[in-house]
């Protein structure tokens, strides 16, 4: 199911996300330079590039996570529904309600499954218990994990499967009803049938979310996603239609990187 | 001789090597409970189970009772925890969480110089100058302010068994939080992300996702601190007053078990007094085990409810 975008879709979508001249600095050391870059709005964008290229840095911007670690900086715009989300007034709970985040690895935090899910959602809405379990039901159905783990909400988290794992921190960062999900390499450490699962329910997600996906595997991105980043050495080398991107980039680089010469 | 056998020789010996180590452990224990018991075996023929709830305590006329250095024990261990426990919580947490990391390092080091510091300079400390501070300043003050509870009445004298609970509380402080931050730091960056990621507070993301994830280890460092108090004899025997009473005022002079078997071994000229003295050590030896196997079934229990249903 290839359900790759155009140029022209490109331009003429909505954008969830506009980044303009976005710098991004580890202490002294430079890691994203001058990224400019607008994530059309319910699609699936992929961010390809070799690694250390800056995948992660650049969308761990989205949801300012770098701020927890006082020497990384960001310099320059990320306009998310309108507003600068780089400006020290916006506020960083509401944001990262709005902006949920996929890890390579599971996160499972150290309680049941159903209180995995709930905790987002008692962090950020007042909710009776039966409502509650509703929308930990329906998280865990959108996640596709609910048929699997129905039986089961009391268990620990961590008695799940990697991919399971996985899918249980979809569900938690859909649950609080995001509009924006950053995946970083979500599939990198499960099985190929774990990941399929994965990439269906990304498909799914199309729909109602807009979706970023950091990955290095070109299959899956080619997959998935509607639109392709490509990055190198910190910068945007090329962004447009995912088809376009592997079947006539425009750059050398990308090139030499899809056709596997590199990377 | 071929590869195999050898090896398994080799394997052998190395086992019987590390289990005769073991039964060393086994061995001293055993010898310790029997030696207690054996020389405590006159106090027991004569005071009977009444040894425990007795506070008579008259050298001079033959009556012995370890209820007031079991209480005394109890107590200035129990003021320790109070305080102890979630003050080093709270540092802990501040060094790992929210202080500049410099800072961090520095006060770190500080934690552990003063985890290292032997017990007798914490006592020659809180007799010299923390047991003047205390009848000069904090006894008066909490005279004054809170004196209607029978905890802070009597006349303010600077040892007592306020005192005593406070030294200790200084003693094990730095213990819980050098442990507990190590447990803090163990916990995976992008766990606490996460926690981030759905929208948690620096504070909401300690509580419920880094304490929670460590929190064996957290247990197991109170644990730790616990059981140093129970057991500490030097710097208590310094400022606790060493009278065998029990008093509702933490003002008053008490004792512990431990106190009281450093203070008065040498004076033990008695068989009896030197028995009860004995008995008094078994006692300790009891409760240590006691919390000991109370710490045990917690820690494995918390293991079942992880593994477990809710
Ligand atoms: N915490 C950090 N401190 C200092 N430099 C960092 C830090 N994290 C990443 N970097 C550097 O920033 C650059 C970009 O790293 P980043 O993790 O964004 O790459 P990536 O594209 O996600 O790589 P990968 O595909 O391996 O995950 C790299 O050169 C890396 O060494
Ligand atoms: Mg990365």
């Amino acid at each position: 199911m290839n359900r790759a975008g155009s140029a022209e879709e490109a331009r003429s979508l909505p954008s969830k996300v506009s980044v303009r001249n976005l710098n991004f600095y580890y202490g002294g050391q430079q890691a994203l330079f001058d990224n400019n870059i607008d994530i059309p709005e319910k699609r699936v964008t992929a961010i390809i590039g070799p690694s250390g290229c800056g995948k992660s840095t650049h969308i761990r911007v989205y949801n300012r996570i770098y701020e927890l670690y006082r020497t990384h900086r960001a310099e320059g715009q990320v306009v998310i529904d309108g507003k600068n989300i780089l400006l020290p007034s916006v506020d960083l709970i509401d944001l990262r309600k709005r902006v949920g985040m996929i890890f390579q690895r599971p996160t499972p935090f150290p309680m049941t499954i159903f209180d995995n899910i709930a905790y987002g959602l008692k962090l950020h809405y007042r909710v009776g218990r039966t409502e509650l379990s509703d929308r930990v039901e329906d998280a865990l159905k959108r996640g596709a994990l609910w048929d699997e783990v129905k039986d089961k909400l009391g268990e620990p988290a961590n008695a799940l499967s990697g991919g399971q794992q996985q899918r249980l921190c979809i569900a938690r960062a859909i649950a609080t009803e995001p509009e924006l999900i950053l995946m970083d390499e979500p599939c990198s450490a499960i099985d190929p049938v774990a990941t399929a699962k994965i990439e269906d329910l990304i498909q799914t997600l199309r729909d109602n979310y807009t979706v970023v996906l950091v990955t290095h595997n070109m299959q899956q991105a080619a997959r998935v996603s509607d639109f392709t980043a490509f990055f190198y050495k910190g910068y945007i080398i090329e962004f447009g239609a995912t088809k376009q991107i592997f079947t006539n980039p425009a750059e050398r680089e990308t090139e030499d990187y899809i056709t596997g010469r590199f990377g | 001789m071929n590869e195999t056998t050898r090896q398994r020789r080799v394997d052998r010996a190395f086992r019987i090597l590390t289990a005769s180590c073991a039964l060393v452990v086994i061995v001293l224990m055993g010898g310790i409970l029997f030696e207690l018991l054996r020389n405590s075996g006159m106090s027991m023929k004569e005071f009977g189970f009444g040894f425990l709830t007795s506070d008579a305590w008259n050298p001079g006329a033959g009556e012995f009772g370890a209820a007031s250095s079991i209480f005394g024990t109890v107590v200035s261990t129990a003021i320790a925890m109070l305080l102890a426990v979630p003050l080093s919580l709270i540092i802990a947490i501040y060094l790992v969480e929210v202080a500049h990391p410099r800072v961090s390092k520095i006060v770190g080091g500080g934690i552990e110089l003063l985890a290292a510091v032997p017990s007798i300079i914490y006592g020659m400390w809180g007799l010299f100058v923390f047991a003047a501070l205390m009848q000069e300043h904090v006894q008066p003050w909490l005279g004054r302010w809170f004196g209607f509870l029978p905890l802070f009445q009597g006349p303010p004298m600077g040892i007592g068994m306020l005192t005593a609970g406070l030294i200790l509380t200084l003693m094990v402080l730095p213990f819980i939080t050098a442990v507990t931050r190590d447990v803090l730091q163990m916990v995976p960056p992008v766990l606490k992300e996460s926690a981030h990621g759905v929208g948690a507070t620096m504070w909401e993301a300690t509580r419920h996702i880094a304490l929670k994830y460590g929190r064996r280890g957290i247990v197991g460092a109170v644990f730790l601190g616990f059981g140093r108090a129970l057991g500490e004899t030097m710097a208590v025997t310094f400022v606790i007053g060493n009278s065998h009473r029990i008093s509702s005022s933490l003002f008053d002079a008490g004792n512990t078990i431990a106190s009281s078997l450093a203070n008065e071994f040498n004076e033990a000229s008695e068989p009896i007094y030197l028995s009860s003295l004995f008995e008094l050590a078994l006692v300790l030896f009891g409760l240590t085990l006691l919390f000991q196997t109370l710490a045990h079934f917690w820690v494995s229990r918390m293991q079942r409810q992880e593994a477990g249903s809710r």
